[in-house]
């Protein structure tokens, strides 16, 4: 049976974000694969269930029965530390097994598909994968053809759902809401996932998102998502609520999209001299793993306008209220 | 939907498990009043308030239970509605604990907040007061105070609304789809 959510009703809202959410809504996806196809609503469920699977963390006993019995396969085609362990250690909290794959020294490198490596996971009796994968849209093929609920861990440049969450969430905790905030992105926004995310699920909850970075990595064609571009750091400082900086991948050098990391330090880093011409509270994020030095300075990263590790943190109850919330969804 | 109790007598079950608990606290212990959302949760801030007002010199901690992450029925669910944060922010070990529901029938709710208060610590002792015991229980597990008893059919739901969450009070019968 089809639930009542007209997509009229949807695109209204889109327009007038609610700032608080339905209390009757009820979650029905058996899948999280990207903040795209989500409404504003799903996007508050997700975030209040994480505020009480916060709770959860602070308890001497830090688990719940939610998940007891399922089983989450951890499919990492590729590299990740922290978004691994971070899953891991969410499915253990809800008393969920795991199985973890990763592609080094894997039948992948024997030629095996994806599509036939979840299959063959999947035969072991697998209740949720979280995927990883360097090519975009690996997660919406495979939950295409499996009936195993998949979470989307990022995949190559597309997007990275629960890292958008987990900044969102920090955002709130920080400055109490979201809607009507000005939040800058800065770095490559065009190989960012993590940019992507961030962009449709800010700009779904009212905020106001500009991205900031060289010409050769930013596209003009990001504005067509809603958000203004800037090639300027300086210029946009003294104006935004949030600083979201991205970390800088060293293999984008040998494309020669920029050309020295002393350059790009200089004109798109944040430093303190630079902090000082931010609104006094400004919060400063980064998705780690950072580069000290690159695009944040220590002091910078280590001060009191960062919350570089309450974003870890929340990403643990992002995670625990994802998982719990697709085993529960049927559609 | 059919009225099974008007509001006076919601009032008169609530008066009966008021005077029941409040002759039962225990001398020497610390005592907690804790509600199983969202309904037990009004009705047990609405006895820590009256034991506040007869009993000033008594502390009364209160917390209340979300049991979403502790159902037993998870798997067979479609669909996730919210569950909210749960609030016990004081020490469980050695306490009185009263468990507090709005209508109880077959036990499984309770069985949940046990479980939870369980994660929380261990307490000395735990009661369980419900304002309507409608019959049906499926687990063994009795209600230590009762406000009313009503006899209905297995099929049907009964459910309680309350001015804080419904805007007007009464028990009423529902037919079960």
């Amino acid at each position: 049976m089809k639930p009542a959510r007209p997509k009229a009703a949807r695109s209204e809202k889109a327009a007038q974000p609610p700032t608080t959410p339905d209390a009757e809504f009820i979650w029905r996806r058996k899948d999280l694969l990207g903040l795209d196809e989500l409404s504003c609503d799903e996007i508050l469920h997700i975030l209040d269930t994480a505020e009480s699977f916060k709770e959860v963390s602070t308890r001497s006993i830090k688990k719940v029965p939610a998940l007891r019995g399922k089983v989450v396969g951890l499919l990492f085609f590729e590299d990740s530390t922290r978004t691994r362990m971070s899953f891991e250690l969410a499915a253990s909290r809800l008393s969920a097994d795991t199985v973890l794959f990763t592609a080094k020294g894997s039948s992948v490198a024997k030629g095996e598909t994806t599509l036939d490596t979840a299959r063959n996971i999947a035969a072991m009796g697998v209740d949720i994968f979280v995927i990883r994968h360097g090519q975009s849209g690996a997660p919406h093929m495979l939950a295409g053809k499996l009936p195993t609920s998949i979470v989307n861990a990022g995949d190559g440049s597309h997007e990275h759902p629960t890292q958008a969450l987990l900044d969102i969430f920090t955002i709130r905790q920080r400055l109490g809401r979201v809607q009507g905030l000005k939040v800058a992105i800065v770095g490559d926004i065009a190989h960012s996932r993590v940019a992507r995310s961030n962009i449709l699920g800010l700009r779904k909850l009212g905020a106001e998102v500009i991205v900031v970075g060289p010409p050769t990595l930013v596209p003009n064609a990001i504005t067509a998502m809603g958000c203004e571009i800037s090639h300027s750091l300086d210029d946009i400082l003294g104006e935004v609520d949030v600083i979201n900086m991205l970390r800088i991948q060293f293999e984008r050098f040998q494309a020669n999209q920029f050309p020295s990391l002393r350059e790009y330090s200089r004109i798109y880093g944040l430093n303190a001299e630079r902090l000082k011409k931010c609104r006094p509270d400004v919060l400063v994020m980064h998705p780690g793993p950072i580069n000290r030095g690159v695009e944040i300075t220590s002091q910078v990263a280590d001060g009191p306008n960062s919350c570089i590790l309450q974003q870890v943190t929340n990403g643990l109850a992002i995670r625990m209220a994802v998982l719990y919330l697709v085993s529960q969804g049927s559609e | 939907m059919k009225q099974l109790l008007a509001a006076d007598n919601v009032q008169k079950a609530l008066d009966e498990l008021y005077r029941a608990v409040s002759g039962q606290l225990p001398p020497n212990m610390p005592i907690a009043i804790v509600g199983i959302r969202t309904r037990g949760e009004i009705l047990a801030k609405r006895l820590v308030q009256r034991l506040n007002t007869d009993q000033p010199d008594l502390t009364v901690y209160f917390g209340v239970l979300d049991i979403g992450f502790y159902r037993d029925d998870l798997s067979r669910r479609r669909g996730a509605p919210l569950v909210r944060a749960t609030e016990i922010d004081f020490d469980l070990d050695e306490t009185w604990v009263l468990l507090v529901d709005d209508v109880m029938q077959t036990g499984r709710s309770v069985r949940a907040a046990l479980q939870v208060l369980h994660d929380f610590g261990r307490p000395k002792i735990i009661r369980l007061a419900v304002l309507i015991d409608r019959g049906g229980r499926e687990l063994p597990i009795a209600a230590d105070f009762v406000g009313k008893h009503v006899d209905v059919p297995d099929d049907s739901r009964v459910q309680l609304k309350l001015t804080e969450t419904d805007g007007q009070e009464g028990v009423y019968i529902l037919k079960k789809k």
